[in-house]
């Protein structure tokens, strides 16, 4: 009886627990739960495909530039802001290299250089626009994504491959993961590979977890995000901060857009079509939520694993029409943004009682 | 008394479209007298047809002018903008078809009255508004990421209903209301948007809509005081614009009597947003003047147009127009025109100082 009593005890005590951890905390957790489960399905339901370590890897592979992409929403999102010139950037890097590389015979640091510039100019304008004149950042944004999206078509309007070796030599490049590798029909040992792409999108992942949670900037993102007044009561430099937080975004677009050319290898004014609403659906899959002052890169990361692998089930399940991705993508967003909604109007009950 | 009536049209909302227009007339004067030119011709099937740069400005501003009049309502009661019109009149334009073929895709004979295919994509197309609206108005999600969702899943959809075939409608008279009526040689979209504007003029002068709107849109809290549901009215402003996309919707798939679903008004939600801020329309809710919205919309078009003649290819005109957008909202921000007054005040006390002396 009296062990009942304790198991229910503990029961309680696990809910409780549940209910009372931060919005950060829940909101991460739930990622983590639906990808975990997802995969798990997957690896049930389709096949081994999955259970392959170089599925995992290939998503990776491919979506190192959109996570790259999403830890910059991230940021600007925690700030209260948001950034959906990102997918026309990445077009526009990938554009600008591109030329530089095969039409004016530039070399790979030069081409890296015009990235960062990129990233650097979209930044502070799209920042100073929306921290030091109050414009709404939607529509600072929005303009900056046509911008990038023109821009890419008067850079150079026929898509094109690159050619340039050296380019080539480092797109090829391919780092094996020691013991991850597995055996092909033939019975012949395959290593594992990720692409350099993915280590600059782990090393940037680790740096804003960094950055986030034990620097003052890091910090500041969080409060005026939250509430900006009582952040600018605190003495926080409100408008220093959402302007921290924009050109970060630009800067990490930048970076972002060299990986994906580095992935593709080719440019095209369609380039990263959509790719600001996969980020913005990652951030918020992942824990990020639109009105400011909650979220997490870790979540990130697994909202843009979750994400895409969703993507790789709708395809590998014959849903391979083009027009399915989109579809389920809206509806997986549209369903983390009520839960979002249902977790504010839940706390602010709890605030008014 | 004379400076009385010149700051007044100054601070005239009409007064920015206008002066934009007369900017653009100007210049195009300068640069070349033959684009105000307008030709009577006579098209394929032998009518009488007007031809120009003005005519296309009439033409294709029109359906942009439907698109700014349910815009404007969105803006001024939600504070923000639905980005998702473009991906919805796919789908309008997408259900038009899909009711007027049935499943053939090169039907001899239509199924039903183009009347009732508009009415059904009417319904629908308030339903994506309303879901739009639910999103905005109940779950509280900012109208920009709530509309983000159809934005991405509009087109697949679109291209889902008529499941990816591009029906191709015969019958001449589905031409009609994209392009010219025979023996009328003004193009059809002109009188649609006539009637669009005087069905939304009426609702403006007839009911409190207008002012429940504004209400809402400047303090949504004492609103809500004073007797209102804010959240109903943010929904019937989704809706009422869901209805000004299946205008446009028709008017788009009847310009090609079929639908290109990646291409059909592609970034039309760009130049709509853009005709409610060139109206000198708060983008952040509250007062709206629909006569400066629609005159904004025709602007756009002018300037859509004119950067067409001058060769800009139509992958880079985003690139010209978000210019022009960053311009506006800059000399529209507060902190912008309070830093002018101040040096407007700095000059004019010294004028009037040195006439004393």
């Amino acid at each position: 009886m009296s062990k009942n009593n304790t198991q229910a005890a503990e029961k309680k005590s696990f809910i409780q627990k549940i209910f009372s951890m931060t919005d950060s905390n829940l909101l991460f957790m739930i990622t983590i739960t639906v990808f975990v489960l997802m995969y798990a399905g997957a690896v049930i339901f389709q096949g081994k495909g999955f259970l392959k370590p170089q599925t995992f890897f290939n998503i990776l592979n491919t979506n190192a530039a959109l996570i790259i992409l999403s830890c910059g929403l991230s940021l600007v999102m925690i700030t209260g802001g948001i950034d959906i010139s990102v997918g026309g950037v990445t077009a526009l890097v990938s554009m600008c290299c591109a030329v530089h590389l095969d039409y004016k015979g530039g070399s790979v640091g030069g081409a890296i250089l015009i990235a960062l510039c990129i990233g650097i100019a979209f930044g502070l304008v799209q920042g100073y626009l929306v921290a030091y004149l109050d414009i709404q950042p939607f529509i600072v944004t929005l303009a900056g994504m046509f911008f990038a999206r023109g821009m890419t078509t008067i850079v150079n309007s026929a898509p094109f491959n690159v050619a340039n070796e050296q380019f080539m030599k480092l797109k090829d490049t391919r780092i094996t993961v020691p013991g991850m590798g597995s055996y092909n029909k033939k019975g012949i040992y395959v290593n594992a590979y990720v692409e350099i792409g993915v280590i600059v999108a782990l090393l940037i992942v680790i740096l804003m977890f960094i950055m986030l949670k034990w620097t003052k900037l890091g910090r500041q993102f969080y409060a005026v995000g939250g509430n900006p007044q009582s952040a600018l009561m605190l003495g926080i430099n409100v408008r220093f901060t959402r302007f921290m937080s924009q050109f970060l975004c630009g800067v990490l677009a930048g970076i972002g857009g060299f990986v994906y050319f580095l992935h593709v290898g080719s440019g095209s004014a369609s380039h990263a079509s959509g790719a600001e609403m996969n980020a913005i659906a990652s951030s918020i899959i992942g824990g990020t939520m639109l009105t400011g002052g909650v979220g997490n890169i870790g979540g990130t990361l697994f909202g843009v694993l979750a994400l895409s692998t969703i993507q790789n089930i709708v395809s590998s399940a014959g849903l391979d029409q083009a027009w399915w991705t989109g579809i389920t993508i809206a509806a997986m967003l549209c369903i983390f943004l009520v839960i979002q909604s249902v977790v504010v109007s839940r706390k602010k009950k709890a605030l008014s009682n | 008394m004379k400076n009385k009536g010149i700051s007044a049209i100054f601070r005239n909302q009409i007064f920015i479209p206008l002066a934009a227009l007369l900017l653009l007339a100007v210049f195009n004067l300068v640069a070349d007298p033959e684009f105000f030119k307008i030709t009577l011709g006579y098209n394929a099937a032998g009518n009488p047809v007007l031809s120009g740069y003005l005519m296309t400005i009439l033409d294709y501003g029109s359906e942009l002018a439907i698109l700014a009049v349910g815009m404007t309502f969105v803006t001024a009661a939600s504070g923000g903008q639905d980005i998702s019109v473009g991906a919805a009149i796919a789908i309008a334009g997408s259900v038009i078809l899909r009711v007027l073929c049935g499943r053939d895709s090169r039907p001899e004979t239509l199924r039903t009255s183009f009347l009732v295919a508009f009415l059904v994509a009417c319904v629908v197309a308030a339903l994506f508004g309303a879901f739009n609206g639910l999103l905005v108005s109940v779950f509280k999600i900012q109208p920009m990421v709530a509309t983000l969702i159809l934005f991405t899943a509009g087109r697949s959809v679109a291209a889902w209903i008529n499941n990816n075939e591009l029906p191709i409608i015969s019958d001449p008279r589905f031409a009609y209301y994209g392009g010219f009526i025979p023996g009328i040689p003004v193009p059809t979209p002109f009188f649609i948007a006539i009637a669009v504007v005087i069905v939304t003029f009426l609702l403006l002068k007839f009911t409190n809509l207008g002012l429940y709107i504004q209400a809402v849109g400047i303090n949504q809290k004492s609103s809500r005081l004073n007797g209102l549901n804010p959240t109903a009215i943010k929904f019937l402003a989704f809706v009422l614009l869901g209805l000004c996309v299946a205008v446009a919707g028709l008017i788009k798939v009847s310009r090609l009597s079929t639908i290109n679903y990646s291409v059909i008004a592609k970034d039309i939600e760009m130049d709509a947003i853009l005709a409610v801020a060139l109206g000198g329309n708060a983008l952040g809710g509250g007062k709206f003047n629909m006569t400066a919205s629609i005159l904004g919309a025709y602007v756009i078009q002018f300037l859509t147009t004119t950067l067409y003649k001058f060769n800009v290819q139509s992958d880079a005109l985003p690139a010209y127009k978000a210019i022009v957008v960053i311009l506006l909202v800059v000399f529209s921000a507060p902190t912008v025109r309070e830093w002018f007054k101040n040096v407007w005040k700095k000059i004019v006390p010294a004028k009037t100082a040195k006439e004393v002396a």
